[in-house]
């Protein structure tokens, strides 16, 4: 290795760059940048203004917080359904209006005052609901006019009302505590704000009408085809929001016992700006209650902020100005670039050097040395089959095999002319194996382990394994259950080839080459599962030894076999048996002699084998050429290789003409003859192995003659 | 209607309608309201329309463009404020023009790439941007609210200059209006914000230049902010900047809107920017003359704007199928 290969060693194996596409796959992403703004803004103005953090400071801010959270609670449920509302300043006075009309005009009791806030926010938002869900105006434009609307009547109310209020006796303790007390250290609005908060929160998250809210803001024409009440949602939204200004608008009429001209001043766009700048999404459908309190957080302590160090007029709607403009434009080009950027991002190559290996091509003299002896096979459902990865025969000599189609196909014996459809899993069959009591046990592509009885009683065994503690995506899941094999004991060992992609994107794993294959155990006993090695490039083809002590793997792109110890001495231990072979090893079985067969998928080549010590080339491949242009392994060419219990290759069949079966990823041996599937293969090869035992059946192999 | 805004008249629409209404009101108004008749008082119903019309010319190319600048108002007076501020701080006369007019182009500019190039909503842009230039020129250009015209400078003599006892802003307006009417008629700039504001993918897809076609609106529109907010400070011989929190920004979208112009773009020219400013100027000069109270006439007209758009929602309905994801 000279130096340029280890400086790109060391750069590309030890630098983690697969964590930043695996945290951009995060939904908490879209939290980050809010919160580290949340944590600045504090940290500015709470180091430049002395005693911001001081505890009477606080109470006064917070006060003002929590009806200011209220609005913006409303505002973010409004957003969330793809909607605006601009018309909550207006909500907010009309609401304190009525408030102290009831309660110092009238000399009502102070929950007669709350009871007529609240009407005033639900009549309102019923309107604009109105006029935005059921007549479909544009919302903006609509709630900016009701806005203008509510505003004229409340200078007209304030102004002729104002002097009666300030001449009223009325008074209450409850108005004084709702004012200025407080509860275990925080006002009331506080309180009013954190459980709006939790409920509003749980609601959207986790009922049926919060789901319809974000269902309707994700994309109304697909839940209107869905069959959601789109009209009705949105009509819901606006009055959420009504409902919860007149919260906030009664909560003020009780902390200044009165209503100026300046109440609910340019309450909307603050509350707008917070939503926005929290990551609500304009347009609807991304966002939570979190992030427009984190929003209505920041923007609070902004313009309280600036206020606090003597800034002049226009300060605030300046700094609001800018707010508004970055963060709506974050918002869009974050939500327009996202994929892409995580499309750049995701594959992230390492440097890999594989090593020198013996040629398979005819007449090498080579124990790889490939012939056309697959060539001569029998074709079983030609045309008919689509992707047969595994294929396997139970006692009676039927043939099943798994399809991309998310079948399992039975052909029946003797001839194997006539099918049907054993069973319909879904996701795409690979590994099939039986066990002691005939159930077919599948390794589903994407899916997990899964059994078929053999009344076809389909049954889900596992989709997930334990979670490992540093992993950043969710390595629980399967994401490409490949093949599987039952010891003795009745457990199943099976791999899952890779974490970071999904099955369908095998060709992204080999073109990464990072080691995240795992070997894993399901225990029927009591259903768990384990992971027992991890780190392996493309774990595939799994197969018990004869005598079920031991287990042979394969790791794919590393062209290696593994045997790992059930028990004995090395028992929990992985020792490589086959290493730098001339071809991708697939599915491992047994032969009738004792020994094993393995398929190969596809033949290393040497520019393949270059790319792979060459990842910054392989990186800017996959960002910067179309997939068809890309450099994969070659799998135009495989074969089937014997292999005996100590590693050594007995002999290698081929099909040099590449019409029946250029690339093979299972075969199984059945009474002397050789059956052979390939995923992307349209039949199933039968193949005559000469001088083999003609009665040797692997179910008998595996349990014993029939009972 | 087609898009060029000659009326069908074998069906009723919204201009048609409002020029109706408009007439039956200066009807009733002339028969029901003493002095209403009287030329001076028809000379301030054109005059009280003026500016607001320049700016709804400005607004209505934006609009018709699919688009809509909430920033005019506050690009109309604080540009005009910081204007007078570099006059009375003794800045010459010159350099502070051009400081003004690059501030003015700087915004609209910067409008147009947010909306055009950023993909973000026009109505965020222009409200953020509104904000901004308020904020900004307020809280570090000016002193007060309010500033005064320099004695003797030329745009306090802008507003004396009368022909036939007419204001000179009613001239600029009817020359505007003419400018604005050409240019969307007559050049191939003009046709292209039709064919964008009807249908954006369809315009960029046989060439139009969508995107920097935006950017010339928000330039267009804020040079003509300026224009209107130098005609205003002839006329009061000073600039007041909470003219920016009042409804006037409202009462520009209203002027565009009820005389036929859709917010759905595409639609409508210039000859509804006259409809419906005739409409509001026979309105407002009524509703002085009754003596209804300022505050009562914000709420009247609200009611009108929101009759306005929702006429607008039932004549140009948005489509379930084909509307945008996020247009709001």
């Amino acid at each position: 290795m000279n130096f340029r290969e280890r400086l790109q060693a060391w750069r590309f194996n030890l630098v983690p760059d697969h964590l930043v596409g695996e945290i951009l796959t995060k939904r908490w992403t879209d939290n980050a940048i809010p919160f580290l703004a949340l944590v600045a803004t504090l940290g500015v103005f709470g180091s430049i203004i002395p005693g911001f953090f001081k505890l009477t400071s606080l109470q006064e801010s917070t006060r003002q917080l929590g009806e200011f959270s209220l609005v913006v609670i409303g505002v973010t449920v409004v957003m969330l359904g793809g909607g605006i509302d601009l018309s909550v300043g207006s909500i907010f006075a009309l609401s304190c209006f009525s408030a102290v009309y009831v309660f110092f005009i009238l000399e009502q009791s102070i929950w007669l005052a709350l009871a007529a806030a609240l009407c005033t926010g639900l009549v309102f938002g019923a309107i604009n609901g109105y006029l935005v869900g059921y007549l479909r105006l544009r919302a903006f434009l609509t709630t900016l006019v009701t806005f203008i609307f509510g505003r004229a009547l409340f200078d007209i109310l304030v102004t002729t009302y104002a002097a009666d209020v300030q001449l009223s006796q009325a008074s209450s303790d409850v108005l004084d505590f709702i004012g200025d007390g407080t509860f275990w250290g925080l006002s009331v609005s506080v309180w009013l704000a954190i459980i709006l908060a939790i409920v509003t929160h749980i609601a959207l998250t986790r009922s049926r009408p919060g789901w319809h809210v974000l269902a309707v803001g994700g994309s109304r024409r697909s839940a209107h085809n869905a069959g959601i009440r789109v009209r009705r949602t949105v009509f819901m939204t606006y009055v959420f929001s009504g409902f919860c200004a007149s919260i906030g608008g009664f909560l003020i009429a009780c902390r200044l016992s009165g209503a100026g001209p300046g109440t609910g001043l340019n309450l909307e766009i603050m509350a707008l700006t917070a939503a926005v700048v929290g990551g609500v999404s304009l347009g609807g459908g991304r966002g939570s209650v979190v992030k427009g309190l984190m929003g209505a957080i920041i923007v609070l302590t902004m313009t309280n902020g600036l206020i606090r160090l003597g800034y002049g007029t226009g300060t605030n709607q300046m700094v609001l100005g800018i707010l508004l403009a970055v963060a709506v434009t974050i918002d869009i080009r974050w939500l327009k670039n996202r994929h892409k950027v995580l499309n750049e991002v995701y594959v992230a190559p390492v440097y890999l050097k594989m090593g020198e290996t013996q040629s398979a091509a005819p007449g090498s003299g080579t124990s790889y040395e490939l012939d056309n002896r697959l060539s001569a096979a029998d074709h079983i459902g030609l045309g008919e089959l689509e992707g047969p990865e595994d294929v396997i025969l139970d006692r009676d000599d039927h043939l099943y095999c798994g399809t991309r189609h998310g079948e399992i196909v039975r052909f029946f014996a003797p001839d194997y002319r006539r099918s049907e459809v054993f069973a319909h899993i879904g996701g795409f069959p690979l590994g099939l194996a039986f066990d002691r009591d005939g159930n077919l046990i599948s390794c589903v592509g994407a899916m997990g382990l899964y059994s078929v009885s053999p009344d076809r009683e389909v049954k889900r065994l596992s989709a997930e394994t334990t979670r490992s503690w540093t992993s950043i995506v969710d390595d629980a899941r399967l994401r490409d259950p490949n093949d599987c094999d039952i010891a003795p004991d009745g457990r199943i060992y099976f791999t899952d080839s890779t974490k970071r992609y999904d099955a369908h994107d095998w060709a992204l794993d080999s073109i990464e080459n990072r080691a995240t294959g795992r070997l894993l155990v399901y225990d029927p006993k009591d259903g768990s599962t384990k992971t027992l090695l991890d780190g392996y490039r493309y774990t595939n083809g799994v197969c018990m030894a004869h005598d079920g002590k031991s287990l042979f793997f394969a790791e794919s792109w590393a062209c290696r076999v593994h045997r790992y110890w059930l028990e004995g001495p090395k028992a929990g231990t992985a020792e490589c048996v086959i290493r730098d072979m001339p071809g991708y090893p697939d599915n491992i079985n047994r032969a009738s002699d004792g020994n094993y067969w393995m398929a190969w998928l596809g033949m290393r080549t040497p520019s393949f084998d270059l790319s792979l010590r060459h990842p910054d080339m392989r990186k800017r491949m996959t960002r910067r050429l179309p997939q068809d242009e890309w450099l994969f392994p070659n799998i135009n060419t495989g074969g089937v290789v014997k292999f005996n219990e100590k590693g050594g290759i007995v002999e290698a069949l081929g099909d040099l003409s590449g019409n029946a079966h250029p690339m093979v990823t299972s075969m199984r041996e059945h009474k002397g003859y050789l059956f052979v599937g390939g995923i992307l293969n349209n039949r199933i090869g039968r193949y005559k192995i000469e001088g083999a035992d003609p009665n040797w059946t692997s179910p008998a192999s595996y349990w014993g003659a029939k009972a | 209607m087609n898009a060029i805004g000659w009326p069908n008249w074998r069906r009723l629409n919204q201009e048609g309608i409002v020029f109706a209404i408009a007439i039956l009101l200066f009807a009733a108004a002339a028969l029901g309201l003493p002095g209403f008749l009287a030329a001076d008082n028809l000379v301030a119903i054109v005059r009280s329309v003026s500016v607001l019309g320049i700016l709804a010319l400005g607004m209505a190319v934006v609009i018709i463009g699919r688009g809509i600048d909430l920033s005019a108002v506050a690009i109309m007076a604080m540009s005009v404020a910081w204007y007078l501020q570099l006059l009375n701080t003794g800045t010459s006369d010159g350099l502070a023009f051009v400081y003004v007019l690059a501030g003015v182009l700087a915004i609209g500019l910067l409008n147009g790439f947010l909306v055009a190039y950023a993909d973000v909503p026009a109505i965020f842009v222009t409200l953020a941007t509104g904000s901004f230039v308020f904020g900004y020129v307020r809280s570090q250009l000016i002193t007060q609210d309010a500033v005064p015209v320099p004695g003797g400078h030329w745009v306090e003599l802008l507003g004396g200059v009368r022909f036939l006892d007419i204001p000179v802003e009613v001239f600029v307006f009817a020359g505007l209006a003419f400018l604005v009417f050409l240019f969307l008629r007559y050049t191939k700039w003009g046709r292209f914000i039709y064919f964008a504001g009807d249908n954006p993918v369809a315009a960029r897809n046989i060439g139009v230049p969508v995107r920097p076609m935006l950017v010339l609106r928000y330039v267009l529109s804020a040079f003509v902010a300026l224009i209107a907010g130098l005609l205003t400070a002839a006329s009061l011989h000073s600039i007041n900047t909470r003219i920016v929190n009042s409804t006037l920004l409202y009462d520009i979208v209203l002027v565009a809107v009820i005389g036929g112009i859709g917010l759905s773009g595409g639609r409508g020219g210039v000859r509804n920017v006259l409809v419906g400013a005739a409409l509001i100027g026979i309105l407002l000069n009524a509703m002085t003359i009754i003596d209804i109270p300022l505050l009562y006439q914000n709420l009247i007209k609200a009611a009108i704007l929101l009759g306005a758009i929702i006429v607008d929602g039932i004549i140009n309905p948005r489509d379930e199928q084909t509307t945008q994801q996020g247009d709001i």
